[in-house]
């Protein structure tokens, strides 16, 4: 939903970064508002993820020029500790592994870390748990997620399901969803889209990085930005994205 | 590795000082004139002398080993004090007598001397360099018939006992370290619990090295009698020297009918700095015997020190029905180097064994499991369950694992499980992305990977291990 008028949480402007010394961005502008829901899409190696993650301070990436400005804060002197505290979060790709750590004391640990940031009190396990029984109704997922080791030995499409649950556990001011739609099935994105939706608020945003307009019919965007060789070549509304569907993305690139 | 990352990592060692007590040390060296020095000063039986000249003379016939996945210099056996004991020496009969400065240097430890022993009701033998400072608790466990002392006092007060063990689970020609110990040492733990006696606490003893360039070769004797059982705890520190210290002991174990013996080390010897420089080469024999039908010996180690770790706490299954563990988590970062396991030899019928071990490899750092698993002809209806973890951290280490299964009984059941795993940045970028920091972050792997294993340490030592291990590994992910 556009208002004009809503705080603006994410402000970019002119970034530059770099990986091993090739420069991917070339001058990215993005202003997202409290309230909003973007689309970012483009070609393979156009530079989306790339943008997802130098927002998140992924180590690989440099910033080489630019800024980027997060509900006030100069967001690029924080650590990547610091910017998911200040409530900045990344969906994965491709959600990480981690053996003997299970899911429910990862959530807990996260939960209670921004409940210390926020002067909130910590939940006990019991609490915990009754927080985490509720949340997971909106991914649809079984208890015994809980208990397993994050992401081991989970399917794709459980991989995916477990990024939205720790995003309904965090209550992020801005979630980044890069390409969580990529290896779904359509029960899959349908709950995924679902879980996404009934966390959006009038208080935060969304940015979804993606290859396909088959998301964008599941969570409607209010813009639409096209990517490309580093920088945002077009942004429209989510007709613009219909537009890609049919014509594909090699009429903008001689356009730019 | 990143810098910041790199700089987690190079956490001082914390034991790293060296206490200034006057010490009186035999020269440098060793031969039957040394030897004779030792025993003379603890004013040993003959038999005793006889003992440690015939280890000598069979141990000048040995080679050192070299089929450990180790390197380091070769060791200059002449280069070595083989014995050195804080002075003055005097009989101590209360711990307000003990050398204030020896006081300090367990307090930096977080030795529990005193009142707070009461609490944690852990009776505490210390061995400090050579020599047993004090025993604490001993005439309260005396009551109930348990002997617990240094092994100099056993030598002394328990002739008989000591004579009749001393050698039987690990004979003095045994292998190259352990002819060395039993040619030298200078003192050590003794432990006996009579038959149908549980030991109401937990017994425990903290090693230290203290003189720079002295060598540490401690004995420890645990008798189990018929139905009686003990826990025991072992927690090892050193301070920081350049230069190569070897500590080189034998553990020798032996549990009767129907007897438990649960023996517990959280090791921290200092591990040489991250160039590798200094520290502890940790060579021990350590065995246990299950000699009686249902006798049951568990061991349970945490390694985190020694630049070099090399040691094998084992069990021989001889009476039937019984049960050998081992339970380990081995941790090496920087250059430390381990090669480390377990063997279990199944003789008697039903006997059953399991072993769980966790290595952990960060920096540049080897770790090895290393075991052997063997089942005699007689030894109908044994079993055996293995599981072999590791966990690499960063690009640089390296991990290795060598089972060995030898089974001559067909009636045998024998389980092997191992798997590897990695934790690299893109995992702690994930911590981080949840606002989970490093430190946290390794803790919570760390205690995930080695639960198995920390359940079956007493709590006290589950706390420090969990602790040790999270400070061993700062920052060494990326």
């Amino acid at each position: 939903m556009i208002k004009q008028d809503s705080k603006v949480l994410l402000e970019v402007k002119n970034l530059h970064a770099s990986v091993g010394g090739v420069e991917i961005l070339k001058g990215v502008d993005l202003t997202v508002r409290a309230g909003e829901v973007h689309a970012i899409m483009g070609i393979n190696g156009s530079g989306k993820s790339t943008f997802s993650k130098v927002l998140a301070g992924h180590p690989d990436y440099t910033v080489t020029g630019g800024s980027a400005n997060f509900e006030g804060k100069e967001l690029f002197v924080l650590e990547p500790e610091e910017r998911a505290r200040a409530g900045l979060f990344l969906a994965f790709q491709y959600p990480v592994e981690i053996p003997g750590v299970s899911n429910s004391a990862l959530l807990r640990l996260a939960y209670n870390t921004l409940q210390n940031e926020r002067g909130l009190e910590e939940l006990d396990p019991l609490e915990f748990d009754d927080l985490i029984q509720e949340k997971i109704k909106i991914v649809e997922m079984d208890g015994s997620f809980l208990d397993r080791s994050v992401n081991e030995g989970f399917s794709g499409g459980e991989k995916k399901r477990n990024e939205i649950l720790q995003m309904a556990v965090l209550e992020p001011k801005l979630a980044i969803l890069d390409e969580t739609d990529s290896g779904l099935d359509i029960d899959a994105l349908r709950i995924v889209s679902k879980g996404v939706n009934s966390l959006l608020s009038q208080d935060n945003a969304v940015v979804m990085v993606t290859h396909y307009q088959r998301l964008l019919n599941y969570i409607v965007p209010d813009y639409v930005h096209v990517m490309d060789g580093g920088r945002i070549v077009r942004t429209g509304n989510k007709e613009l994205a219909l537009e890609l569907e049919a014509r594909g993305y090699d009429w903008l690139r001689v356009e730019a | 590795m990143s810098a910041a990352l790199q700089n987690l990592v190079n956490q001082p060692y914390k034991h790293g000082f060296v206490t200034d007590i006057e010490t009186e040390a035999v020269p440098k060296g060793l031969s039957e004139d040394v030897i004779r020095m030792i025993s003379n000063k603890k004013e040993e039986p003959e038999w005793l002398l006889e003992f440690r000249l015939e280890a000598y003379r069979h141990w000048l016939t040995m080679e050192e080993p070299a089929w450990a996945n180790v390197a380091h210099p070769t060791i200059d056996f002449q280069d070595i004090i083989y014995f050195a004991q804080p002075k003055p020496k005097k009989q101590l009969s209360s711990l307000d007598e003990v050398d204030p400065e020896l006081r300090r240097t367990f307090d930096k430890l977080g030795v529990p001397l005193h009142e707070q022993k009461l609490m944690t009701g852990v009776a505490v033998d210390v061995i400090f360099d050579s020599v047993s400072v004090t025993t604490t608790y001993k005439a309260k466990l005396a009551e109930i018939g348990i002997i617990f002392c240094s092994f100099s006092e056993a030598v002394h007060e328990h002739p008989e006992l000591v004579k009749q063990y001393l050698g039987s689970v690990v004979p003095s020609g045994d292998n190259f370290y352990a002819a060395l110990n039993s040619a030298v040492f200078t003192d050590g733990s003794f432990c006996f619990i009579p038959k149908g006696i549980k030991c109401p606490m937990d017994l425990s003893t903290y090693f230290r090295i203290n003189t720079e360039g002295s060598g540490q070769f401690e004995r420890t004797l645990i008798i189990a009698e018929e139905s009686s059982s003990v826990c025991y705890l072992e927690g090892c520190t050193a301070p920081q020297f350049d230069t190569n210290q070897l500590h080189a002991a034998v553990v020798e174990l032996i549990a009767l009918d129907n007897a438990d013996i649960k023996y517990s080390t959280v090791q921290n010897w200092y591990a040489g700095d991250e160039n590798g420089v200094g520290g502890i080469y940790n060579f021990v024999t350590k065995r246990g015997l299950c000699k009686g039908v249902n006798s049951k010996i568990s061991w349970t180690q945490v390694e985190t020190g020694s630049a070099i770790t090399w040691k094998y706490p084992s069990c021989i299954l001889l009476g039937d029905n019984s049960i050998g563990e081992f339970y380990s988590v081995a941790l090496t970062n920087h250059l430390q180097q381990a090669d480390t396991g377990t063997k279990m030899i199944h003789l008697g019928r039903n006997t059953r064994s399991k072993i769980i071990s966790k290595g952990i490899s960060a920096g540049r750092s080897s770790n090895s499991y290393r075991g052997l698993v063997k089942v005699s002809s007689r030894a109908a209806g044994a079993r055996n369950y293995s599981q072999c973890d590791s966990m690499l951290i960063g690009g640089r280490c390296e991990a290795s694992t060598f089972p060995t299964i030898d089974v001559q009984n067909t009636s045998a059941t024998i389980e092997h499980e191992a798997s590897t795993s990695k934790i690299g940045e893109d995992q702690m970028f994930f911590f981080a992305q949840r606002g989970i920091d490093s430190e946290e972050a390794i803790s919570m792997i760390i205690n995930g990977f080695c639960k198995d294993v920390f359940v079956h340490l007493p709590m006290e030592f589950a706390v420090e291990a969990t602790k040790l291990l999270g400070l061993k590994l700062e920052g060494s992910v990326g």
